[in-house]
This record gives C-alpha cells, structure tokens and sequence, in this order.
C-alpha cells in the first residue's frame, strides 16, 4: 500500500501565544508536528508494517521550518517526506487542500491518505474534506477506528452522547484522524537518527501552480483572548461556601 | 417543484457590501434533530442568522418532516420549512448523499449563506456541503456578524480569537452550541418537501451505529456541566458528581489527567484533545486547570473552580472559587441545590 499522511507544522499547545501586526503571530515558540496528525502517522506507519510492503510518505504544506515536523513524524516510521514551500503564515484550508493534492498527485498513486481532523492551530476542521474533493476521494472524519480490508475500510468516528458510528469506505479514500484512534510511540534514539537521513523533497508553492491566493477565507483580526481573573474565592464552611454560590449562580441566571 | 420568486440576491461577500443589506438574502440552517426531535442548539443558530437585516430565513431537515416541524421553527422566526429527500430510501445511513441533497437545496433555493451546529454531524455535513460547492467555510464560530461579513472563531486552543471574512456566496459556518443565546421571534412559515434529483455516490456507507449506553446529556450540547478531574480518585466516584447533574440537570465531563488514569472514558473528556463545550454553567471538581482543558471550557460563561490545592492554576482564571475537598463541597453543593428545588 502507498499511504500518504499530511501533517502541520503547529506551535505547542502549551506555547504563549504573541499577536503580531494585528493577523499574524511570532514565531519564536515552540512548534510540534499537529497532535492530530500524529494519530495518522503513527496508524499510516502501523498498517504498513502489517501490510508489509508499500510505501508511507509524508507531506506538510509550510515555511522551511516545517522541515522540524517532517523529520518528527519520519522517526515515526514513513519511509520519505515532502514539503510544499511556501512563505505565508496561514493558508486558508482550500489552499492547503489543492497544495496537498497536486504535491501527492505528482508524486504518486495514493491507496490511502490519512491526516488529523484539524490543526490545533487555525482549528479549520475541513482540510480533509478539501483535499478528498479535490481528489474525488471519499472523506470520513473524526476516525476513532480504522481497519483496512482489500479495497475497503472499516472506520469508526465519534458522534454524539458519546456514541460511534460504524462506516465503510471505498480505498482510494482520506481519512481524519482524531484521539482515540491510537497512542503514538515516543520514537527510539536509532529511529530519530534514521529519521535525519531520509530524504525529503521541497516543492515551492508556485512550481505547483498556486499563488497562494487560493484561499475563500482571510483573517482579518487575531487577537488574544481575554482571560477571567483571578476567581472571587467564597469564604466559611463548606455548608456556606455551596449556599453563597448557589445564589451567586441563581444571580447570574445560569442555574 | 418550483420556488417561490426570490428577490435579488446578496452579492458575493457574507453580509455585502454597501447597500446590499437592504436587500433580501436567503439565509439557510441546517436543521439537527435527536432522538427527541429537533435539537434545542439548533435554535441559537437561528436566533444568529436572524441578525442578518432582511434575511430570509430557510431550515433544511434531511429527511425530516417538515409540516411537524413548522410550528416550533417559525417561534424562531423561520419562513420556510424544507424537507430535504433524495430518491433513496436510506439517505440516513448516506453521509455524501445527504450533503448531495442539501447542496442541491442550497442552490435551488438560492440560498447565499448556510449555517448549522458545530456537532459531530453538523461539522460533518458541512463541510462535505462546502467541498461540493467549493464554498467558503468556518467550523465552531463563536460569533456571526452577518451585516459585517465576517465569524469569529478560536485559534490556537482558544488562546487568540480570529476574525475571519468569508470570501464568496454561498459560504457555510456552524456555531459552537450554545455560543448564541436562544430568543424567540415568532414569524409565520410555509412548509415544502424538496428532492433532490441526486444520486449517491455509494462511496461511504454508515454499517451501525452504537450507542455510548449511559443515556446521559450531551456534553457538547449541555447547558451546565460538572467535571471530574484526577482528584476524583475512581471511576465510581463519578457518582458523586452524577447525583448532583441530576439535580441540575447537568451532564457530566472529565479532564484529561482523569481519563488517562483510566476514572472515566475518552468520550467524557473536555479540553484540547476532548470535546469542546461552551455551557452557561461550568463547574470544575478536582481540576488542576492546564491551559489545554481551558482550551476545550473557557467560552463557558461561568466558570466555578472547587479544588483543595490553594495554588491550583484554575483559580486564577475562574469566576467563583471554592477552596475545598470536593468529597465535602460536591454532596453540599447537591443538597443545598434540592433544598432549593423544594417548594417553599
């Protein structure tokens, strides 16, 4: 099987966050491969070994540093790696979609695509989506379960209440991966060191002929949330504490 | 069938440009119905897409019943009523179907801006509506300002918010639930069915659907949620927590830190890698308050923190603390709620 898994370059969950210039931010923070997209890594790498042959290949859209990530989710397992070069903080998700598509129709005949569901980053939840319709691939998103047959796919995703649907898929298909769906290893030294070597080929933007003004959707603020204060800490027994909230609650009309 | 004549369109940004608010948009919901008929999350979508000056306002059931369906929805301010079909007898279990028909709706209609929920399905849905039309979209907004043309939405885990234009008609959003309050506007609608002269793919198909069991509220779409975290110290001191969401009519979260020690499943878990709620109620039991559970609660629009650690970080960005053992203050807090359920 040829499986191809893209990722995204994001900052860390945990990094502050600085706007800059009113729609971007700087880039001085810690960045880490989507932690999404390492659900699709990690299952891209594991049905390969169990198919025992093919090839996983992955691919991410951003600046050079995006190189940081690919080389993280190659110590993974996949085999090489592409970047689509460009110089644009965000992309909107129909940009990133055609960028993946022409990078991976280039490249190669996918049987399975696999990505997150979203970045935690721009949050955009439709990457998948975008990329299977510019492909004409079927999408299933938010994959808790994943079970390859042949031609066909098993998948489970989360719905409401905590409930799972249980859908079949034809191959070529892209999948949205989300947790649940596996627990990606912390890669071994030897893997971190084979991940330098592998090869990865950078493609700028334009040479697929995209400008980058793809996009049906433009930032036009991004600020930083505002953050609640400290909590007003209610005093006595923990008999008055309940009785004071209550009120307290009853008084903001949200009991 | 036909349309009713529509009046002139909304030109091509989300709200227009000048003048164009004086005239008529035709403005579609998707419509999500439960096991209890049509979600009540689906009436803040309404009440936002009413903003919009001279809108038009459209709801799309998938094979739903829309003449059972008018009464409630044109409370809201609704003016037609369409029940979306294709020739297929089990578009339910037909993901691309249902987003082939109400496309095909979209179009027929002339509708120029499509919201929904922010729900599992209603994301689903879509986006696959917006990848078929190549349409703009955003998912989970918290805000739409449909004069102005732009959503707004969380970035980076809730630590930014963006605003965003949505470049084209028609464009797409679906609402994080709650993030609108409800408020009625009673209109009188019309009802019709549509089908769709599509046919499906046949590429997904839904084989089963299986139920999580526990029959409880909905996190994502509940109105006051009580969280468990790693404090808790077991699964079955859930109950604990679950007596009192039954008096409050709550459902029943976990932090992340609790659902990996294995106290409760990945489906209750809130924050970053969970779900994402926006309640009007939040109370957090035993929670630390890392900045990834903020990401998944912080539009809630009360935050109560009870916790026995002084330091705990989630005092510092809570409304009202209580310094606390949450064993003490959670069977407290459920008596003096039933004290005040009782009449007086």
């Amino acid at each position: 099987m040829r499986i191809y898994v893209c990722v995204k370059h994001v900052p860390d969950t945990a990094a502050r966050i600085t706007v800059v210039g009113g729609t971007g931010f700087a880039e001085t923070c810690k960045f880490i491969v989507n932690p999404y997209d390492e659900y699709a890594v990690e299952e891209a790498a594991r049905l390969s070994r169990k198919d025992g042959g093919g090839e996983v290949i992955v691919v991410t859209v951003g600046k050079e540093a995006a190189v940081a990530s690919l080389r993280a989710a190659l110590a993974l397992g996949p085999q090489r790696g592409i970047l689509v070069k460009t110089d644009a903080q965000f992309l909107d998700s129909r940009t990133t979609g055609l960028a993946l598509k022409k990078a991976i129709e280039r490249d190669g005949a996918p049987d399975l695509i696999l990505t997150g569901k979203q970045s935690v980053d721009s949050e955009g939840m439709q990457t998948p989506y975008r990329l299977a319709q510019a492909l004409g691939m079927p999408v299933v998103s938010d994959v808790v379960k994943l079970t390859v047959e042949g031609r066909r796919a098993l998948v489970e995703r989360e719905v409401d209440g905590g409930g799972r649907e249980v859908l079949e898929v034809g191959l070529p298909c892209v999948i949205g991966a989300t947790r649940g769906l596996n627990e990606p290893h912390y890669p071994k030294l030897p893997e971190i060191m084979q991940a330098k070597k592998k090869e990865i080929k950078v493609i700028p933007m334009a040479e697929l002929g995209l400008s980058g003004d793809e996009g049906c959707t433009e930032i036009v603020q991004l600020a930083a949330t505002p953050e609640r204060g400290q909590a007003r800490m209610l005093e006595g027994s923990a008999r008055e504490k309940v009785e004071q909230l209550v009120g307290l609650l009853e008084q903001e009309n949200v009991l | 069938m036909t349309a009713e004549p529509l009046p002139a369109q909304d030109p091509a940004h989300l709200g227009g440009e000048t003048g164009a608010t004086k005239r008529m948009a035709n403005i579609g919901i998707l419509i999500e119905s439960g096991a209890e008929g049509i979600k009540e999350t689906n009436f803040g979508v309404i009440t936002a897409a009413r903003r919009k000056s001279g809108g038009n306002l459209f709801a799309f059931i998938i094979d739903g019943d829309a003449a059972a369906a008018k009464a409630v929805l044109e409370t809201y301010g609704v003016r037609k009523v369409v029940g979306v079909t294709a020739p297929a007898p089990d578009i339910q279990a037909r993901p691309e179907l249902q987003a082939a028909a109400l496309a095909a709706a979209v179009t027929h209609f002339e509708i120029t801006g499509l919201l929904g929920v922010a729900s599992p399905k209603g994301r689903d849905l879509l986006a696959r509506v917006a990848a078929s039309l190549d349409a703009p979209l955003v998912q989970d907004c918290l805000k739409v300002d449909m004069d102005e043309g732009t959503v707004t939405k969380s970035h980076f885990s809730g630590r930014t918010t963006a605003t965003l234009r949505l470049k084209g008609s028609p464009w797409v959003c679906s609402l994080r639930p709650n993030s609108v309050e409800p408020v009625p506007a009673p209109a009188a609608a019309t009802a019709e069915n549509f089908q769709a002269q599509t046919v499906d793919p046949g590429r997904v198909c839904v084989k089963d659907v299986k139920k999580s069991g526990t029959g409880a509220t909905d996190l994502a779409e509940a109105n006051i949620i009580l969280t468990g975290g790693r404090a808790i110290g077991s699964s079955e001191n859930y109950q604990m927590l679950r007596e009192c969401a039954e008096v409050l009519g709550a459902a029943v979260g976990a932090s992340r830190a609790a659902v990996d020690a294995g106290y409760a499943p990945h489906s209750m878990q809130v924050g970053q890698t969970g779900k994402t709620v926006s309640p009007k109620l939040y109370i957090a039991c035993g929670v630390s308050g890392a900045v990834q559970h903020f990401a998944g609660m912080k539009t809630s629009k009360v935050i109560v923190a009870i916790n026995n650690d002084k330091d705990a970080p989630i005092f510092g960005k809570s409304d009202y603390g209580i310094l606390g053992d949450m064993f003490e203050v959670v069977p407290a807090l459920t008596e003096a709620l039933r004290k005040r359920r009782q009449p007086k």
